[in-house]
C-alpha cells in the first residue's frame, strides 16, 4: 500500500509543516508563519506566472496556515483559478480551499460558480463529483440560486453514474436545508422515491437521507416511500450476513441503511395497509429477535452495529406508538440493557426508556425497573449516565412511587456533581409539587433542597413555595412552625432566610401562641440572620418586620427601634433606605384598622404553570423534557376533583401581583407601601379571571368577550383570520381523542406541542412551540379559526423567563433557537360542532416564511362530564332515546389488537364513564356522559360490543341529539 | 444529521475540522475550545456519549488522537460511533496504519478521504472498497489526466 507520500506529495508543504512543528514556542510558530505569508505573498505578486503546482502547492500552505488558526486574508483569487486547471489534484485542492474558507458573502461567488458550471456540465464522473461537494460544503444562496434547478435533474437522470447520483442526493439535501424555497418539489420527487429500489446499496442510502429530509417537510409528496422502505428493510434484516458484500459490516447486514430507513419510517404513522403493516411488523420483531441470538462477532463495532438498529427499530415502535407487545417487547430489551457491562448501552437504554415512559402502553412496564434505575444513580461512575438516571426517574414518577423518587433524588443530590445540582433541583422541586398529596410533604421537600442545595435554588423555585403556601390554607401553620424550626440552624443559606422572612411574615401568628416561638422570638430569629444577608434579603426582611407590626402590636416599639437605628435610616443602598423610612412612618401614624388593611395577608396567587418547569424546559432545551401525562399547575390545588367543590373563588386578585414578591423589583420612588396588600386593588382584572376555570361557566363566558377587547398588542401577535391557503395538518389529530397532551405537529423546524384541560363546557389549551432549530425565528405570529360555535380565545400569557423578546418587541417577536414559545388558548363550547379550529402559524426561518397549518383537536367529546349511574337507570334512558334519529350505529373493522385495558382506557379517554356490571354480556364496553355546551347539556350513552372472531366492532351511540350522535360515533369509531 | 468532525491530540491541538454547517470563525473557535475540554476532561472508560447544547456528541480516542463527531438530538449515537470507527479503517487502509503525523502532514488527504465518506453531513457512501476505490482512482489521475481527457467521458 502506498505510503505517506502518495500520489503526489508537496515537498515544500512538509518542509513548512516540519519547520512549525519544530517551532519551541508560539512566538516562534509565529515568525515562522509570517515568514513564509511573505514568501506566498510575493510569490503571488510576482512578475513570473506561476505553473500549476507552485501555486497548488502555496494554495495549500495557506490552507494549512488557516487551519492553524491564523487568519488569511489572500490567495483566494489563485484558489479559484486552480478550478479550471484541468489536472484533478490542483482543482481539488482549489475545491478544498475554497470549501473550507470561502464564506457565502464572498465577492468570488460568481468566479466560482462558473468554476463549478465548468466541472458539472463536463460530464466527467470525478469533477462532477467535486463540484457538487463544493457546492454541499459551501452551501450559499448564490450557489442554490445557481444550481438548485439543476441538480435535481442529474439526479434523477438515467445515464448519471452511480456515484455522482449519492453525491446529487446529498447536495440537493443541504441544499434544501439552507434554501428549501429554492428547491421546489417536481416531477423529479416520484423518480426520487424509485432510487429506493436502486441495485446500488450506497445510491439507496444517501437518497433515503434525502426523501426522509423532504418527507419530513410534505410527508403526503413522499407517502409512496413507506411501501419501498418496507420492502427494502425488509430484504436487509431477512438476509444472510455475507448477501450484501462490503455493505456488510462487522457481520451486520447494511446497518447505515437499516437505521436510515428505519428513520425515514418514522415520518409517518403506522403504515394504514394491513399487509404492509403486518411486514413491517414482522420485520421489527426480527431485529428484536436478533438481539437474543448470541453474536457472530466479539468485536465492539458488530455489536454496536447491531445495536445501532435495534434502538432504531425501538424509537420507531415508541413513535407508532400502537403496538403494545412490540412495546413491551422493546421495554424488556431496554431492562437487559441497563445491566449490560457497556457503559454506551446503559446510557442508550435509560435514554430510550425516558421516551418509552411516556406511552401509556409501556409506563408500567418502564416502572418496573425503578431499582435499577435508583442503583445506577448510586454507582454508575460516569456523570452523564448518572444524568440519564435522574432524567428516567423524573420520567417515570407518578403518584405511586413520587415519594421514592424524590427521596432517591434528594439524597443524590447531596454528592451530585455541581454541574447537574441545579437540574436536580428544578426536577424535585416539580415533582415534588405536581405529586403531593398533603402539602406538608412539599413543604419539608423544598426546605430539604434549600438546605443540601441552597446556592442551586433558583429564585423559581422559593417563589414557588411561597405561592403555594399562601394558596393552601391548611399547610400554612405547618409551614410557619417548619421554617422556623430551620431557621434555627446557625448557619442556615440565605434563601431560607427568605423564605422564612416571607412565611412568618405572613403566617407567624400561627405559630406564635407557643412561648418557645413567641412574636419576640420569631422576630429576634429573623432579625439574627439580617445582617449576613445581602441587599435584597434585608429588603424583604424589612416588610416582614412591617408585617410583624400589624400581627403582634405587642413587638411595635422593638421593631420601630430597629426601624429607627442609623444603620436603617441612613443605609447607603437606597431601596433599604427608603422601606426604612416609610415602613417607619406607616407604623405612626397609621390607625390600627389602616393599617391591618395595608398589611392584610397576601391574596392567593392565580393559578398558573409553574415557572419552574418553564425554567427547566429552557434548561433543557424544548424536547428534552419528557412529557409527564396528565401534567397540572395548579397552585390552587387539586383540580382533579375541583367539579365536586365549590369555586374556591376568593376575592379574584389582582394578577399584578402574582410575580411581585416585594424585593426583586425595582420600583418608583413614589411606590407606597399600600402595594403589600393586595386587599385594597379590590377591583379584580379580567384577566386572572380569564385564568380561573373554576369560576363559574356563564361569569367566564362574559369576560372571555371583555378581553378580547383588551387585546389590543397580544404578544405573539394574535388575530382571527381565515388561514392561509397552507395546507392544514391532521396528521395527529385523530390521536387526541382520547388523550389531551401530546405532539400535534413536527417537522424539522418547529415543534408543537398541546396540553390541554377541560371543565364542562370551558376549556384551556397550552400549546408549545418549540424552536428545534438553533437560529431564530423571525416575525412569529399565530392565530386561531375556529366556527361560530365554538370561541377560540388566545391569550398572550407566557412564562416570564420565555417572553423578554416577545415583551419587549411586540412587532417583531422571535423565538430564539432551541427555545420554547407557550401561549394559552382558551376554549369556550356555544352548541355542538364538528369542525376543529386550525392552528395557523407564520413565522421567517433563514430568510423564508413558514406557513403551517394544524387542525387542533378541539373536539365534542372533550366536553363530557362522565356520568355514573345503575343498569336499571342506564337501560330506562337507553329507552327514553329510542327515536331513531337519536340513534348511531356503526360497524367497523379493528385497526388495533383487540385489548380490554387498552380499549377501557380509550373509552375512559373519550371522557365518558365506563360502566361495569351494566350490560349482561360482561366483554361488551358501556359508557355514559353529559356534553356541556354554553346553551345546553346533552346526555349520550354508548354501547360498544367487539367481536374477536371477526375482529370486528359494533359501535351504538344515543344521546338527546342526531348531530351529537353523529359526530360522537365519528370520533370513537377511528379510536379501535 | 451530523453537524461537526473534530480530531485533536490529546494536548488539545486540532488536527481536522470539518463543519457541515456554515458557522463563523469565532463560533468555531468557540466549539472547538469548549469540545476540547469537555471531551479530554473525560474518565478512561467513560461512555462515548454527551450532551451539549441541543446536540449529542460522540467521541472516541484512537491512539492520540480524539475524533469527535456532533449531531444532531434525534440521531443514532451508536451509529455515529461507528461513522468515526468507518473513518479511522478508511485512513488507516489509505496511509497503512495511520498515525497522528500521517494526517498532519497529509491533511490534505484525509480531508479527501473524509469527502468521499461524508457529505453534507450525512453518509455518502458507507462501503470501504467503494471509497477506496474513488480515492485511488482520483490518485491515478494525477499521472493520466491528460490520456483520460483525450478519452470519451463515459
Amino acid at each position: 500500500m502506498p505510503a505517506v507520500s502518495k500520489g503526489d506529495g508537496m515537498r515544500g508543504l512538509a518542509v513548512f509543516i516540519s519547520d512549525i512543528r519544530n517551532c519551541k514556542s508560539k512566538e516562534a510558530e509565529v515568525k515562522r508563519i509570517n515568514k513564509e505569508l511573505a514568501n506566498i505573498r510575493s510569490k503571488f505578486k510576482g512578475d513570473k506566472a506561476l505553473d500549476g503546482y507552485s501555486k497548488k502547492k502555496y494554495v495549500c500552505k495557506l490552507l494549512f496556515i488557516f487551519l492553524l488558526g491564523h487568519d488569511i486574508d489572500f490567495g483566494h483569487m489563485e484558489a479559484v483559478n486552480l478550478l479550471s486547471s484541468n489536472k484533478y489534484t490542483e482543482k481539488q485542492i482549489g475545491y478544498l480551499f475554497i470549501s473550507v474558507l470561502v464564506n457565502s458573502n464572498s465577492d468570488l461567488i460568481s468566479l466560482i460558480n462558473n468554476g463549478i458550471k465548468n466541472d458539472l456540465a463536463s460530464r466527467n464522473p470525478t469533477f462532477m463529483n467535486l463540484a457538487l461537494h463544493c457546492i454541499a460544503n459551501v452551501g450559499s444562496r448564490e450557489m442554490a440560486e445557481a444550481f438548485a434547478s439543476q441538480i435535481p435533474s442529474i439526479l434523477v437522470a438515467g445515464d448519471t453514474m452511480d456515484s455522482v447520483k449519492q453525491s446529487a442526493a446529498l447536495c440537493l439535501l443541504r441544499l434544501n436545508r439552507t434554501s428549501p424555497d429554492l428547491v421546489p418539489m417536481g416531477e423529479w420527487t416520484a423518480r426520487v422515491v424509485h432510487l429506493l429500489n436502486d441495485q446500488h446499496l450506497g445510491v439507496v442510502t444517501a437518497a433515503t437521507s434525502l426523501i426522509t429530509t423532504l418527507a419530513q417537510k410534505s410527508p403526503e409528496d413522499f407517502r409512496t416511500s413507506i411501501s419501498l422502505a418496507v420492502a427494502r428493510l425488509s430484504r436487509i434484516v431477512t438476509s444472510a450476513s455475507i448477501d450484501l458484500q462490503d455493505y456488510t459490516y462487522y457481520f451486520v447486514a447494511a446497518p447505515w441503511l437499516s437505521v436510515k430507513l428505519l428513520r425515514l419510517l418514522q415520518c409517518y404513522p403506522p403504515p394504514e395497509d394491513a399487509a404492509l403493516r403486518s411486514r413491517l411488523t414482522e420485520c421489527l420483531e426480527t431485529i428484536l429477535n436478533k438481539a437474543q441470538e448470541p453474536p457472530k462477532s466479539k468485536k465492539v463495532q458488530h455489536s454496536n452495529a447491531k445495536n445501532a438498529v435495534l434502538f432504531e427499530a425501538i424509537s420507531l415502535i415508541i413513535h407508532h406508538d400502537s403496538e403494545p407487545t412490540l412495546l413491551v417487547r422493546a421495554c424488556n430489551q431496554l431492562g437487559q440493557f441497563l445491566q449490560h457491562r457497556e457503559t454506551n448501552l446503559r446510557y442508550l437504554a435509560l435514554e430510550s426508556m425516558c421516551t418509552l415512559a411516556s406511552s401509556e402502553f409501556s409506563h408500567e412496564a418502564v416502572k418496573t425497573h425503578i431499582d435499577t434505575v435508583i442503583n445506577a444513580l448510586k454507582t454508575e461512575r460516569d456523570v452523564s449516565v448518572r444524568q440519564r438516571a435522574v432524567d428516567l426517574l423524573y420520567a417515570m414518577c407518578d403518584r405511586s412511587n413520587s415519594k421514592q423518587i424524590v427521596a432517591e433524588m434528594l439524597s443524590y443530590l447531596e454528592n451530585a456533581d455541581y454541574s447537574i445540582r441545579e437540574e436536580i433541583v428544578l426536577k424535585v422541586a416539580i415533582l415534588a409539587e405536581k405529586y403531593a398529596v398533603d402539602y406538608t410533604w412539599y413543604v419539608d421537600t423544598i426546605l430539604n433542597l434549600i438546605r443540601i442545595a441552597g446556592d442551586h435554588v433558583s429564585e423559581e423555585v422559593w417563589y414557588r413555595v411561597i405561592q403555594i403556601v399562601i394558596n393552601q390554607d391548611d399547610v400554612q401553620g405547618y409551614a410557619a412552625k417548619t421554617v422556623f424550626e430551620a431557621l434555627q440552624a446557625p448557619a442556615c443559606h440565605e434563601n431560607l432566610v427568605k423564605v422564612g422572612g416571607y412565611i412568618l411574615g405572613e403566617f407567624g401568628n400561627l405559630i406564635a401562641g407557643d412561648p418557645r416561638s413567641s412574636p419576640l422570638v420569631q422576630f429576634n430569629l429573623l432579625h439574627s440572620k439580617f445582617h449576613l444577608c445581602s441587599v435584597p434579603t434585608r429588603a424583604l426582611l424589612l416588610s416582614a418586620y412591617i408585617k410583624f407590626i400589624n400581627l403582634f402590636p405587642e413587638v411595635k416599639p422593638t421593631i420601630q427601634d430597629v426601624l429607627r437605628s442609623d444603620s436603617q435610616l441612613r443605609n447607603a443602598d437606597v431601596e433599604l433606605q427608603q422601606r426604612a423610612i416609610e415602613y417607619l412612618r406607616l407604623s405612626c401614624i397609621a390607625s390600627t384598622d389602616i393599617l391591618a388593611t395595608v398589611l392584610e395577608e397576601m391574596p392567593p396567587f392565580p393559578e398558573r404553570e409553574s415557572s419552574i418547569l418553564a425554567k427547566l424546559k429552557k434548561k433543557k432545551g424544548p424536547s428534552k423534557v419528557p412529557d409527564i401525562d396528565e401534567a397540572r399547575w395548579n397552585v390552587n390545588g387539586n383540580t382533579e376533583h375541583s367539579e365536586n367543590t365549590e369555586p374556591t373563588n376568593k376575592s379574584s386578585p389582582p394578577s399584578l401581583m402574582a410575580d411581585l414578591l416585594p424585593t426583586n423589583r425595582p420600583r418608583p420612588a413614589s411606590y407606597s407601601p399600600t402595594i403589600l396588600s393586595a386587599g385594597n386593588m379590590a377591583p379584580s382584572h379580567p384577566f386572572t379571571d380569564l385564568l380561573n376555570l373554576n369560576s363559574s361557566p356563564a361569569a367566564g363566558a362574559s369576560l372571555l368577550v371583555d378581553v378580547m377587547s383588551d387585546l389590543s398588542t397580544p404578544a405573539p401577535t394574535t388575530t382571527t383570520t381565515t388561514p392561509a391557503a397552507t395546507d392544514v395538518c391532521e396528521e395527529h389529530f385523530s390521536r387526541f381523542v382520547c388523550k389531551n397532551n401530546g405532539v400535534i405537529f413536527e417537522n424539522q423546524l418547529l415543534q408543537i406541542g398541546l396540553k390541554s384541560e377541560y371543565r364542562q363546557n370551558l376549556g384551556r389549551m397550552y400549546v408549545f412551540y418549540g424552536n428545534k432549530t438553533s437560529s431564530q425565528f423571525l416575525s412569529f405570529s399565530s392565530s386561531v379559526t375556529s366556527s361560530d360555535t365554538l370561541k377560540t380565545h388566545i391569550l398572550p400569557l407566557l412564562p416570564p423567563l420565555l417572553t423578554v423578546n416577545i415583551h419587549t418587541k411586540p412587532v417583531d417577536p422571535t423565538v430564539e433557537g432551541g427555545a420554547q414559545l407557550q401561549q394559552i388558548l382558551n376554549i369556550e363550547c356555544v352548541t355542538d360542532f364538528s369542525d376543529a379550529p386550525v392552528l395557523s402559524v407564520q413565522f421567517r426561518y433563514g430568510g423564508t416564511l413558514q406557513n403551517i397549518g394544524v387542525k387542533l383537536p378541539v373536539m365534542l367529546n372533550k366536553f363530557f362530564q362522565p356520568t355514573e349511574m345503575t343498569s336499571q337507570d342506564f337501560f330506562q334512558r337507553w329507552k327514553q332515546l329510542g327515536v331513531p334519529q337519536q340513534e348511531v350505529q356503526t360497524i367497523f373493522k379493528a385497526k388495533h389488537p383487540m385489548d380490554t385495558d387498552v380499549t377501557n382506557a380509550k373509552i375512559l379517554g373519550f371522557g365518558v364513564a365506563l360502566l361495569t356490571g351494566v350490560d349482561p354480556n360482561p366483554a361488551n364496553f358501556v359508557g355514559a356522559g353529559v356534553i356541556h355546551t354554553k346553551s345546553t347539556q346533552v346526555g349520550c350513552l354508548l354501547r360498544l360490543e367487539p367481536n374477536p372472531q371477526a375482529e370486528m366492532y359494533r359501535l351504538t351511540l344515543r344521546t338527546s341529539r342526531e348531530s351529537v350522535s353523529q359526530r360522537l360515533c365519528d370520533l370513537l369509531s377511528e379510536q379501535f | 444529521m451530523m453537524r461537526f468532525l473534530l480530531l485533536f491530540s490529546r494536548q488539545g491541538k486540532l488536527r481536522l475540522q470539518k463543519w457541515f454547517t456554515p458557522m463563523t470563525e469565532r463560533e468555531k473557535k468557540k466549539i472547538t475550545r469548549d469540545m476540547t475540554t469537555m471531551v479530554l476532561s473525560r474518565q478512561p472508560r467513560s461512555c462515548n456519549f454527551l450532551h451539549w447544547k441541543d446536540l449529542k456528541i460522540i467521541y472516541k480516542r484512537y491512539a492520540s488522537l480524539y475524533f469527535c463527531l456532533a449531531i444532531e438530538n434525534q440521531e443514532n449515537e451508536l451509529i455515529a460511533l461507528e461513522v468515526i470507527h468507518r473513518y479511522v479503517e478508511l485512513l488507516d487502509k489509505y496511509f497503512g496504519n495511520v498515525c497522528e503525523l500521517d494526517i498532519i502532514f497529509n491533511f490534505e488527504k484525509a480531508y479527501f478521504i473524509l469527502d468521499e465518506f461524508l457529505m453534507g453531513g450525512e453518509i455518502q457512501e458507507t462501503s470501504k472498497q467503494m471509497v477506496n476505490r474513488s480515492i485511488e482512482a482520483s490518485d491515478m489521475l494525477q499521472e493520466t489526466m491528460e490520456e483520460y481527457m483525450s478519452k470519451p467521458a463515459f
